[in-house]
């Protein structure tokens, strides 16, 4: 197969690259240039990180109440002083409060007279940053008995922004682990209902739909009861995460089977029959990898039903328990009306939630369209 | 000269592919549709046979029944295997199965979706010779890389992926995978038909060359006319799920017995402006597999048709040397043929 | 060469598509024109922009797909005898003067008839759809006009085919009843765009002889889009063919075939297995395969498989037009 000479050699090099990438390289290439998916990417990484550096990045501990601050307003920052010059840090006054004698209610006005600049990278209370590693040093704090409480207090005294970076460890996580034991009982069983159809489809079949047409909440709601509730906290989440995973597997087996069925009778499948592969190899090494994508993108999407979900049972009183923190249980405070019209800033954490789960929207759906066509051009 | 009578490779005798049709909520059988309804014909060894016939009428399927990745109902598949001798491969063992399908290997119409487009080249063409434990290693690769040049492909390329190369080129990598085994015996399905005209010919070539070779046998299934009649030795035509003629490739194409396959070959659009237009327009549409006609099947359009045609399907016989029809009339009806073209 | 009978004048038509991987140049400079009531073959392989050349006539492109450049002049018989010469390129592709030219001057059949007609409507509402866009007509006389054109199609029993979905007809049946949907206005020009290459040969067969008859009852003008060198032979009385964005020869048809002068045609020619010539010679290949649209190489695209490939002169700039007489012309150094 002669062919006369020239071809450019730039144009060459471009396609030799690009013929060496294998699918899920050419996913990675089309998801780069999808912004909101990347925009999403950022914001989760910062969550993320920002949930593995818990300890630093709140000031206080998940538990710290501070008993003269009940039911605080965010504590406001000044970067002007009293004489109108620029400060940096920034800084915040002291607060005084006093008790009204009509209401009852505490009432916090800050005093000038106290400055407290902010201290980045101050030493606060000791935390474990890793493991047995010990530390004090805080992203942001002020020395005693300033306190700095961006996003208010409790009605207990604790500050609310520590614990919302504290309770993201539950939220953030919760979903992924009940997304990963989904996926297992679902990928599996999808497959293999998928690949072998006959008895072993029908089984599996009747049984999701079985499932699935339980009303959601209360099926939630009962298997979220049935956690005992003298089980030590870190139980009680991977319990509540089983019980996530028990109702959203069958979507997941269900999506998976659809995708095996397509390929099942692929040529390629056919070929690998023909050539005497087992079906052992067939469902490894043909049909599982061709799943990937779809499987990833369905895990993505699914991540923020179960961050949801986490977040409605704890808000109800049936998720986790304290001491351990998550969004759901921060929001329980809020339920109370009284509460809403007189601490507007109990309902922070749903904004919390409110990112979360939009920024996994876009990363699953930059995921789906990066897998999407896929043709030899 | 080809001999129909020299030793055959592979022996279709009366296969049957009948699909249950189950109808209402009781789940009654009301009928079968008949994909395959009884064919049979020899290839011979290191020649090549080609099954034409258009969509529906039953020819892959009869491809995958012969490969027995389809279960026939009925019917012998003989393949006379190098070392077990004739064996009937819908009977096989699947330890002997298994054994045949090293001699026995298929290549697919679209290149797109036969090659698994997550694995290189080195993986899908190495495949065969890992899972029947033929080689490992630098053998493997030595292999795979001979394989390669073989089919016109640069070694150095194995590590591509699928999505790099043109359709040309990837129908190349399945005719490498497919000769990995070293097999005497391939099943072509519609291999050119999803290829553009230019690249046809230089796949065309490849598996002439490869027939040569390494004495290669071909059943050559394909629904264009041009091209079955460039490849093949042997042309067997099908019709909803029959074989209506068969005879070697001049013969059927310049004298044919059957006026189906007469209007198949003045259907076929010739390149030649000035030829004379004189085609033969079948009426109505080809029948599916489900419900055919009675008597014969090809009766409803057929420009010959008497009334017996109707109440009584005619067999299959041989009408001259190595010429079978199934057509009551196969002696009485003067058909033409093609024209030789004069490009 | 009259020019009362030009109907469709492209002039160095330019259609570029700007991906991420680079400039794709699917339609790079092509001037053809058709005439009424005459076909026109439009002859090349995938990736050479033919069908990228009737969805820019119709204004069908898609993003990132645009004319840059060229002009496509449509010459429009109006009802009152007057002709209009009128710019397609320069039209809104949404405006209405684009879409009364969609449909009613300029129709278009597609390769896949599953894939154009919609699977959720009857075919005898698709085809009146067309006719209640174009024509103000009360939907009893809309609905005689579609069934008509249904008879007209030789599909049996067009009543009952009015009321059928697409699913429920075959392969051939669909073709004609988008045929029916094309032509129920009376357009001056149909583009078939591969229409017979999905069908069976024997279906092919009828659907090419009813567009023969349609072509000779209605008198319009077909654009035959196709790969098929046979088609073209049977079909059409001149034809262009076409080579990675470029015309590369235009002639009759009978010179086309007899006396090719571009190489790739001729290569063409020799490479196809003919019906009635039976050799066990190997078929003339043509060598290489179709450039990457990306890589579209410099001077004469065929150059790289060129048999009669000329250093320093073919990669270097692009052949000229040779005219031979009798609209036979062709893109090529060889004739300089």
């Amino acid at each position: 197969m002669t062919a006369n000479s020239i071809t450019t050699p730039r144009a060459l090099s471009q396609e030799e690259r690009r013929a060496m990438l294998s699918v899920r390289q050419l996913m990675w290439l089309r998801f780069r240039r999808n912004r909101l998916a990347i925009a999403g990417c950022a914001i989760l990484a910062v969550m993320y990180l920002t949930m593995l550096l818990a300890g630093f990045v709140a000031p206080y501990s998940v538990t710290t109440t501070h008993e003269r601050y009940v039911s605080a307003a965010p504590t406001q920052l000044h970067l002007v002083d009293a004489d109108g010059r620029l400060q940096w840090p920034p800084f915040v006054y002291g607060i005084t409060s006093k008790t009204d004698p009509h209401t009852f209610r505490k009432i916090y006005t800050p005093n000038p007279q106290e400055v407290y600049p902010i201290r980045f990278f101050g030493r606060g209370e000791t935390y474990h940053l890793l493991g047995p590693l010990q530390t004090d040093i805080h992203l942001y704090i002020v020395d005693d008995p300033g306190k700095i409480f961006l996003m208010g207090t409790d009605r207990n005294g604790r500050d609310l922004f520590s614990r919302i970076i504290w309770g993201s460890r539950i939220s953030l996580t919760v979903g992924l682990v009940g997304v990963l034991l989904s996926l297992t009982i679902g990928a599996f069983l999808g497959t293999v209902s998928g690949y072998f159809g006959g008895a072993i489809d029908m089984v599996v079949q009747r049984a999701i739909e079985v499932i699935s047409n339980i009303p959601q909440i209360p099926l939630w709601l009962a298997l979220a009861a049935a956690v005992p509730s003298n089980w030590d906290p870190v139980k009680v989440y991977f319990g509540i995460a089983v019980v996530l995973s028990l109702v959203t597997w069958g979507g997941l087996a269900r999506q998976v089977r659809g995708i095996v069925l397509g390929l099942r009778d692929s040529d390629f499948v056919i070929a690998a029959r023909y050539t005497n592969c087992s079906t052992f190899r067939i469902l490894s090494r043909h049909l599982l990898p061709n799943t990937f994508s779809h499987v990833l993108v369905i895990a993505t999407l699914a991540i923020p039903g179960m961050i949801l979900g986490e977040t409605a049972l704890s808000f109800l009183g049936l998720g986790i328990r304290p001491p351990l923190t998550s969004w759901g249980v921060l929001l329980n405070e809020a339920q109370q009306v009284r509460v809403l019209l007189q601490q507007p800033w109990s309902l922070i954490p749903a904004l919390f939630v409110l990112a979360t789960v939009v920024s996994f929207n876009f990363v699953g759906d930059g995921l789906r369209d990066a897998a999407d066509p896929f043709s030899g051009e | 000269m080809p001999d129909n009578l020299s030793q055959p490779i592979l022996e279709v005798k009366d296969l049957k592919k009948h699909y249950p049709v189950i109808k209402g909520f009781s789940r009654r059988l009301v009928g079968f549709t008949k994909a395959v309804d009884g064919i049979s014909f020899a290839v011979p060894a290191g020649q090549t046979l080609g099954l034409v016939g258009e969509s529906g009428c039953g020819k892959s399927t009869a491809g995958h029944c012969i490969m027995r990745g389809i279960e026939p109902t009925s019917g012998q598949v003989i393949f006379y295997d190098r070392t077990r001798g004739p064996v009937d491969v819908v009977q096989a063992s699947p330890d002997m199965l298994r054994h045949l399908r090293l001699n026995m290997q298929m290549v697919f119409q679209d290149p797109s979706s036969s090659l698994n487009p997550r694995m290189t080249l080195l993986d899908i063409v190495s495949e065969p010779l890992i899972v029947n434990n033929v080689a490992r290693g630098k053998e493997l690769q030595d292999r795979v890389a001979d394989l390669l040049r073989v089919v016109g492909l640069l070694p150095e390329h194995m590590h591509r992926f699928p999505h790099a190369f043109s359709g040309g080129q990837r129908q190349r990598i399945a005719v490498a995978r497919s000769l990995a085994l070293r097999p005497q015996f391939i099943i072509a399905d519609e291999p050119v038909s999803a290829l553009d005209v230019s690249i046809q010919a230089q796949t065309l070539n490849l598996l002439q060359d490869l027939q040569e070779q390494f004495d290669l046998s071909y059943l050559f299934i394909s629904h264009d006319l041009s091209v079955v009649e460039h490849v093949s030795d042997i042309v067997a035509v099908m019709y909803v799920g029959k074989l209506v003629e068969m005879a070697e490739t001049e013969t059927l194409y310049h004298n044919p017995l059957h006026p189906y396959t007469e209007a198949l070959l003045s259907s076929v659009p010739n390149p030649d402006p000035d030829a004379v237009k004189n085609r033969i327009v079948l009426v109505g549409e080809v029948p599916s597999s489900s419900k055919p006609p009675s008597g014969c099947y090809f009766h409803p359009r057929c420009r010959y048709a008497k009334p017996e045609c109707s109440q009584e399907a005619p067999a299959l016989r041989e009408v001259a040397p190595g010429h079978v029809v199934a057509c009551h009339f196969a002696e009485t009806l003067a058909l033409r043929g093609v024209t030789a073209v004069r490009i | 060469m009259s020019d009362k009978n030009l109907l469709l004048e492209v002039q160095d038509l330019k259609t570029h598509f700007h991906t991420s991987r680079g400039v794709v140049r699917a339609v790079d400079g092509v001037s053809f024109s058709v005439r009424r009531s005459r076909t026109l073959g439009v002859v090349g392989e995938s990736g050479c922009g033919k069908s990228i050349t009737s969805l820019s006539v119709l204004r069908l492109l898609q993003r990132p797909g645009k004319i840059i450049g060229g002009q496509i002049l449509y010459h429009w018989q109006k009802r009152n005898g007057n002709e209009e010469i009128i710019d397609i390129t320069a039209l809104d592709p949404d405006g209405d003067e684009m879409r009364s030219i969609r449909g009613g001057q300029i129709a278009m059949i597609f390769q896949e008839p599953m894939t154009s007609l919609d699977p959720v409507y009857t075919v005898g509402n698709q085809i009146v759809e067309g006719i209640n866009y174009h024509l103000k007509v009360p939907p009893a006389e809309a609905r005689k006009m579609a069934v008509e054109m249904l008879r007209r199609v030789k599909m049996p029993e067009p009543e009952r085919i009015f009321d059928s979905y697409p699913h429920q007809l075959s392969g051939g049946m669909r073709q004609r009843a988008m045929i029916a949907m094309a032509l129920a206005l009376r357009p001056s020009l149909l583009i078939a765009d591969e229409p017979t290459t999905a069908l069976d040969v024997t279906t092919e067969a009828q659907i090419l002889a009813l567009l023969r008859d349609l072509q000779r009852e209605f008198g319009m003008a077909i654009m035959y889009i196709t790969h098929n060198l046979g088609v073209v032979a049977e079909m059409v009385e001149e034809a262009i063919v076409m080579y990675l964005g470029k015309v590369v020869e235009r002639a009759p048809v009978r010179n086309l075939f007899y006396d090719p002068k571009h190489p790739y045609m001729m290569a063409l020619l020799q490479s196809i297995p003919k019906l009635g010539r039976k050799s066990r010679a190997r078929l003339q290949a043509i060598s290489g395969m179709v450039p990457s649209p990306f890589a579209v190489p410099p001077g004469c695209p065929f150059h790289p498989r060129c048999p009669k490939f000329m250093p320093g002169v073919c990669e270097v700039s692009e052949p000229p037009v040779t005219d031979f007489g009798g609209e036979h012309a062709v893109s090529c150094f060889l004739y300089q």
